[in-house]
């Protein structure tokens, strides 16, 4: 064991350890240290007093400034509304056709509606609104229930075919398989005569037979002409635009078992003025008639 | 202070050193902990709260095993950005049948705390089925082997037995009736009157819309119900919780 040294002169106290005859100096801690301690000791005592700290009975102490999470919550949205108040007023007041007009009000609208879009809408037709199969791309020109500003904000007011409000749109096409309307052959004859609307049939040989089936089935929501209805949300079938494919599989599909999109009502969960806004959001993305 | 001076009797004897720091731990638990327990605002009541049906119950079930929860949390914090991308910040009532609780702790996909009702049962099996397609930018695996997994209630006495034991209040009839209200919550031409009876505001349909019951049919239902359940229009939450 070596020895210990001796104590020099000038040397502070030790702290009275002793282990295996090694003592320990007893250093004064650095001040700027000891302050930091103290400060913080006194701030954390000004923080219980001013906010909800200690657990008692029935409820925590609340706190001098009667801070809350909650409030906080509150008063950060209040602050917000009451300063798009006076704007989004004259977004819900406007006539529709008219707020385009208004740069001012238009520009608040789409920027509004953009951040609507990508909140509520971007799941189904797509960050950028090119959709996706069975969701309606918004970018052309191509539109099942109308594409000026009215006709886009009810679609998003009431929505499709959904139960929660009686003015949704809707319309059902006969499950014309499912339902045993039409024969298989019949199917295949029509959906062959429907895919010659907008290019090449499958079977070239069965349009003819197919146009008399769409005829007496399908002509009267799709037009003679095939061109569809907008009253009836009946899709344009000439358009080479498909909701959910223009194969021959899927157009079969599509005629034996119909399809029913739906769409939610949206003026149950957003405020008049975000309908507006995402209506006019998305009648600027470059279909709006 | 003399009694200052006499640690080296604790230090020098390990069983009472034990016993001590014992003692110590011991009253900051009950300082921490007992409180909680007579607080009145720890769980505020929140009508409308009400224990998962069957389906729903196996639905979370392949929730858990699935490991949503990696990726999905189900708490709205209190903050505006959350509130106007989600809706209503979570209240712990919401979690209050949930053994263990979802809340998780990353987002790599958005909150699920109120997905309910938000989207239609067809995008969900879409989504479910091949998620890019609905979501080209997401990075989510595809689970469209739910659909083909054929589920059956022959263990659902079992499970809510299993929940009642650990304080969810399912009352007898709940647990005699479990199969039938499985079964008929995905049974839209079924008479549901007792489930939903039993169960307010359950959704009956078929789901993923083909026959029989899958693991998606329960999934959706799940995830169909989350957040729902509380009327926020008639709710009006105390300020100072």
């Amino acid at each position: 064991m070596s020895k210990t040294p001796e104590k020099q002169k000038g040397d502070p106290e030790t702290t009275g350890h002793v282990w295996d005859g090694i003592e320990e100096f007893n250093n004064p801690l650095p001040r700027w240290w000891l302050w930091t301690l103290y400060i913080c000791i006194i701030w954390a005592i000004g923080y219980a007093i001013a906010y909800p700290a200690w657990p008692m009975l029935t409820r925590a102490t609340p706190g001098l400034l009667g801070w809350s999470t909650r409030g906080d919550v509150a008063a950060d949205i209040a602050a917000v509304q009451e300063a798009n108040a006076e704007i989004n007023a004259r977004l819900a007041s406007t006539e529709l056709t008219q707020i385009s007009a208004d740069g001012n009000l238009n520009s608040f609208a789409v920027s509004s509606g953009a951040a609507v879009f990508k909140t509520w809408c971007a799941q189904c037709h797509g960050s950028g609104a090119a959709g996706a199969k069975g969701y309606p791309n918004l970018l052309d020109d191509d539109w099942l229930w109308g594409g000026d500003i009215e006709a886009i904000h009810t679609t998003v007011s009431h929505g499709i075919r959904n139960d929660d409000d009686d003015d949704a749109r809707y319309s059902e096409m006969p499950a014309f398989g499912r339902d045993e309307l039409l024969e298989g052959a019949e199917i295949d004859q029509v959906v062959n005569f429907v895919m010659s609307l907008s290019g090449d049939a499958q079977d070239a040989s069965q349009v003819a037979a197919g146009s008399v089936i769409y005829e007496d089935n399908c002509s009267a929501c799709h037009a003679e002409d095939g061109t569809g209805d907008r009253e009836q949300g009946a899709p344009n079938l000439t358009d080479a635009i498909w909701l959910y494919g223009g194969d021959y599989a899927t157009l079969s599909e599509t005629v034996s078992n119909a399809r029913y999109g739906v769409m939610p009502s949206w003026n149950q969960r957003l405020s008049e003025a975000q309908v507006r806004a995402v209506s006019l959001y998305v009648h600027q993305l470059g279909g709006g008639e | 202070m003399a009694i200052l001076d006499k640690h080296k009797i604790i230090e020098t004897n390990a069983t009472l050193l034990l016993v001590l720091s014992f003692l110590v731990v011991t009253i900051g638990g009950l300082v921490q902990i007992t409180p909680l327990f007579w607080l009145e605002n720890t769980i505020e009541k929140v009508e409308g709260m009400r224990p998962y049906s069957p389906l729903e119950l196996t639905g979370r079930d392949i929730y858990v095993r699935e490991g949503c929860y990696v990726c999905h949390s189900q708490m709205i914090r209190p903050m505006r950005d959350e509130v106007e991308r989600y809706g209503h910040y979570s209240l712990a009532a919401e979690s209050m049948y949930d053994h263990p609780f979802q809340w998780g702790s990353k987002r790599t996909g958005p909150d699920l705390a109120r997905v309910g009702g938000r989207y239609s049962d067809e995008w969900h099996i879409d989504h479910l089925r091949d998620p890019q397609s609905v979501v080209p930018e997401s990075v989510m695996p595809k689970y469209g082997f739910l659909e083909n997994k054929m589920i059956n209630p022959d263990y659902m006495v079992e499970l809510m037995e299993t929940h009642r034991l650990v304080g969810v209040p399912y009352d007898d009839a709940m647990i005699e009736n479990a199969a039938a209200d499985f079964l008929v919550q995905a049974d839209p031409d079924g008479d549901s009157d007792a489930m939903l009876a039993r169960y307010p505001g359950a959704q009956v349909r078929n789901f993923d819309g083909q026959p029989g019951i899958s693991e998606a049919d329960a999934l959706v239902a799940y995830l169909q119900m989350l957040g729902t359940l509380v009327d926020f229009s008639t709710f009006t939450p105390d300020a100072s919780r």
